[in-house]
């Protein structure tokens, strides 16, 4: 088996420090991820975003053009109408207009994000607090995903370790979640104690997990490598320390993965 | 204007029938209630302040510096209940209790008794909730939002903390009525329901909304105490419940909430800018129906909360849709403000400055509002610094901003004297930088994937983390100017006329400054919003 896992290792390790090299420090914007539907959503933020700036370009310059022609310092008289039936009516339409223009690409944003079909593989996600548990459905494959003990060791109060030390702090888990690339994932989310909630920035997914109640979705990864994401429902003082973690690697790779961990192998 | 009004009632003013404490505690006079609300507000706004200052001083760093996970979750979720419940909420409610009387022309609040016992509630209401604190298991530290199952694991806290809820909610509820009958009850005869004050209308829909929602809130919570303690399972999938009733229950009275708390600072806003843009309202009745459709539809759209639970693709959309029709009547508002400064002559009083501060900031939380109300886009804000950045875009330079806005405005009424000019625009200029520190790196922070409500974060979360709060440090200690402006104004200082401003509208200027204890024992006779002839 080892000579298998050799590869995998080695692109696993190109590709998160591919990740590790960009300074993220100051990341203002939302990740344009690696699926379809994460690019989707990241132009369709960025559209909003562009509607809001010229929306919020056009009134602040009314009101700070206000503020500066109809000062009383600067001799401005008050005039005396409060009404202006054409004013109301265009600031009315306008907006809905807008609005509209947001909302169509919105719908189908949706309508495709809804799409379950078609998929080739399914995993479930349980959250537990304070560790998720992921299940190969059908390859009698499970395991549990914990925070690394770098972290967690340098997460204690008054310990003396410095964050910045610990290779991807908070970030990293004892066994990554591994998938294949450029497959249509189905994945199940369920909880065992509180809610919790999968998110991966990368692939635009949130999906939260509710004890009793089993949600769905899918995603498609178009780029190897290694994806990092947190759980977002609060669930108790463990809920900023149980870190997703998703090793995306190649078909084969994935083959020879799925083969080692059936042979019993930890690799 | 005619001042015949404020030298009737010169020669009227009653003493308190009880002196210190007892004074306070028995009082049935609504302008000392007001007070009593303003107070207590004021100090709640320091108790909810320095829990979230222990928040940001965690979070100044990665890694844990000062307290554990379990008390940083006990210090956000108390911050969010007090500032919510023991601060924005009664804040408003002593505006209301001093203000609407005076602006209807009413010798006082319909229901003076209820309005003792309701303002008294609170203190004991809040005393309740901090002292959840000192319970083995600590306070609740699941949140506001109070999602099952995690808030069934609370200490012993747990049902002192509910028991708070009711109490908070009675308290409400019997606001609420006593604003209502006052407002169709007690206004002068001559003013018809349309003339009144924006602040009048705003707080008359308003109180409506707390009638219909604060009900469903004290349903949900009781819930959860029978899961807890008498073994149902409402929520519990187990015995055939679902955790996410309660967020639907929840969620369908913190949404009209939300509008709760800030359409009240709406209408004072609608007072403060005409004032000082020296030009009446822009589309006053466009204005009230504004309101109304906002209050409507806040009861349409409280999923958009929810996006993440689940919803099927119909729910997704309709949640979706009715929510970015919102966006219709608030921008109308925004508009309307503008225009009701286009061609006035603005001077910029603290007041009016903490106003133009709160049409910017609160116009930037409507935007970040429009952007989350677009379901797949919220798939990724949700439960990230970007819905913290969001709504305290909206409640603090929204709803406190229009709170301080209301409270300089007013002062000189209250007091008789008027505040300090240069040390209010030294406290407006100081909230606004520091407002904009806090919470603007947040909304990077979202974006780049920080979770909201976690004691430690990643590395690269680091510089805004800290930018954010050394905001809230500075934010958090230039309140302590406006204590002391509020002291100073109280003291003493220059004398204030009966109409304080340059010709201000409404019947509130008609008394003298301070309001004598009791005013409009009969009714004045209301021409229009401009003139005010004595009584009838």
């Amino acid at each position: 088996m080892k000579k298998f896992l050799v590869p995998v290792s080695g692109s696993l390790l190109a590709a998160s420090t591919a990740h590790a090299a960009a300074d993220n420090s100051w990341t203002m914007n939302l990740t344009s991820g690696v699926t379809d539907i994460s690019h989707l959503t990241y132009n369709l933020h960025m559209f909003v975003f562009w509607i809001c700036v010229a929306i919020g370009a056009v009134v602040f310059s009314a009101m700070i053009l206000a503020m500066i022609r109809f000062r009383k310092s600067r001799g401005a008289v008050a005039a005396t109408w409060s009404h202006s039936t054409t004013a109301e009516i265009i600031w009315t339409v306008i907006p809905i207009l807008i609005l509209i223009s947001m909302a169509v690409p919105a719908a189908r944003a949706l309508v495709q994000i809804e799409d379950t079909r078609d998929t080739e593989m399914t995993i479930k996600i349980t959250g537990y607090q304070w560790k998720w548990h992921y299940d190969y459905m059908g390859e009698d494959i499970g395991f549990f995903s914990t925070l690394a003990r770098t972290s967690q060791e340098a997460s204690q109060l008054h310990s003396d370790i410095d964050p910045k030390s610990v290779d991807h702090y908070l970030l990293e888990v004892d066994h990554p979640l591994v998938l294949p690339v450029d497959t249509k994932i189905r994945y199940l989310v369920t909880a065992n104690d509180v809610l919790h909630s999968w998110w991966m920035p990368a692939f635009a997914v949130k999906e939260d997990a509710i004890p009793g109640f089993i949600n769905e979705g899918w995603f498609k990864v178009n780029e190897i490598g290694t994806y990092r994401g947190q759980c977002a429902e609060l669930c108790g003082k463990g809920h900023g320390f149980m870190p997703i973690v998703v090793k995306v690697v190649s078909k084969e790779d994935y083959s020879a993965w799925l083969a080692g961990q059936k042979a019993g192998d930890a690799g | 204007m005619s001042a015949t009004a404020a030298d009737i009632h010169d020669s009227h003013e009653h003493s308190p029938a009880h002196t210190g404490i007892k004074r306070w505690l028995f009082t049935t006079n609504h302008k000392e209630i007001g007070t009593l609300y303003l107070v207590f507000s004021l100090i709640m706004l320091f108790v909810g302040g320095a829990m979230i200052l222990v928040v940001r001083a965690e979070l100044f760093q990665p890694g844990l510096q000062f307290v554990n996970p379990e008390f940083f979750n006990q210090m956000t979720t108390l911050h969010a209940l007090i500032m919510v419940f023991g601060m924005i909420m009664p804040a408003f409610a002593g505006f209301a209790n001093w203000m609407i009387p005076l602006m209807i022309g009413a010798p006082d609040m319909a229901l003076p008794r209820l309005n003792n016992w309701s303002f008294w509630l609170l203190p004991v209401a809040a005393l309740l909730l901090v002292s959840t604190l000192f319970m083995p298991g600590g306070a609740p530290a699941s949140g506001w939002t109070l999602y099952p199952p995690l808030v069934l694991q609370t200490g012993d806290a747990f049902p002192f903390a509910i028991f708070a809820v009711h109490l908070l909610g009675i308290s409400s509820i019997m606001a609420a009525i006593n604003i209502i009958v006052t407002i169709l009850n007690l206004r002068t005869p001559s003013m018809s329901l349309l003339e009144m004050p924006l602040f009048v209308w705003s707080w008359l829909i308003t109180a409506y909304l707390l009638l219909a929602v604060m009900p469903v809130l004290a349903g949900g919570v009781t819930m959860l105490l029978m899961d807890q303690f008498f073994g149902t399972s409402f929520f519990d999938a187990a015995g055939g419940g679902d955790p996410v009733l309660f967020q639907h229950i929840f969620w369908f009275f913190g949404h009209p909430e939300v509008y709760i708390i800030i359409l009240p600072a709406f209408g004072i806003i609608s007072q403060v800018i005409p004032t000082f843009a020296r030009k009446p309202l822009f589309g006053h009745d466009a204005m009230v129906y504004a309101t109304a459709s906002i209050a409507f539809l806040s009861f349409i759209v409280w999923a958009h909360h929810m996006f993440t639970v689940g919803m099927p693709l119909a729910g997704l959309m309709f949640f979706m849709l009715s929510t970015m029709l919102i966006s219709i009547p608030t921008g109308v508002k925004i508009f309307n403000w503008t225009a009701t400064m286009w061609q006035g002559s603005l001077t910029f009083e603290t007041p009016m400055l903490f106003a133009i501060a709160f049409l910017f900031l609160f116009t930037i939380g409507g935007f970040s509002g429009l952007m989350m109300a677009m379901a797949p886009l919220d798939f990724q804000y949700h439960d990230t610094y970007f819905i913290v950045a969001h709504f305290h875009y909206v409640l603090v330079p929204g709803g406190l901003f229009g709170a301080i806005a209301g409270c300089y405005y007013w002062l000189p009424k209250w007091t008789g004297h008027m505040y300090d000019e240069r040390l209010g625009k030294i406290h407006f200029w100081l909230t606004a930088i520091f407002v904009n520190i806090t919470f603007f790196p947040q909304h990077f922070l979202g974006l780049a994937g920080m979770p909201r409500r976690i004691p430690d974060y990643a590395v690269q979360f680091t510089n805004f983390n800290a930018m954010s709060s050394i905001g809230a440090f500075g934010f958090g200690f230039s309140q302590l100017l406006f204590v002391y402006i509020i002291y100073k104004c109280v003291k003493g200082g220059e004398k204030a006329t009966a109409e304080v401003w340059d010709n201000p509208e409404g019947l509130e200027w008609t008394v003298p400054s301070p309001a004598p204890l009791h005013t409009f024992e009969e009714p004045p006779v209301y021409v229009s919003r401009h003139q005010v002839i004595g009584r009838q």
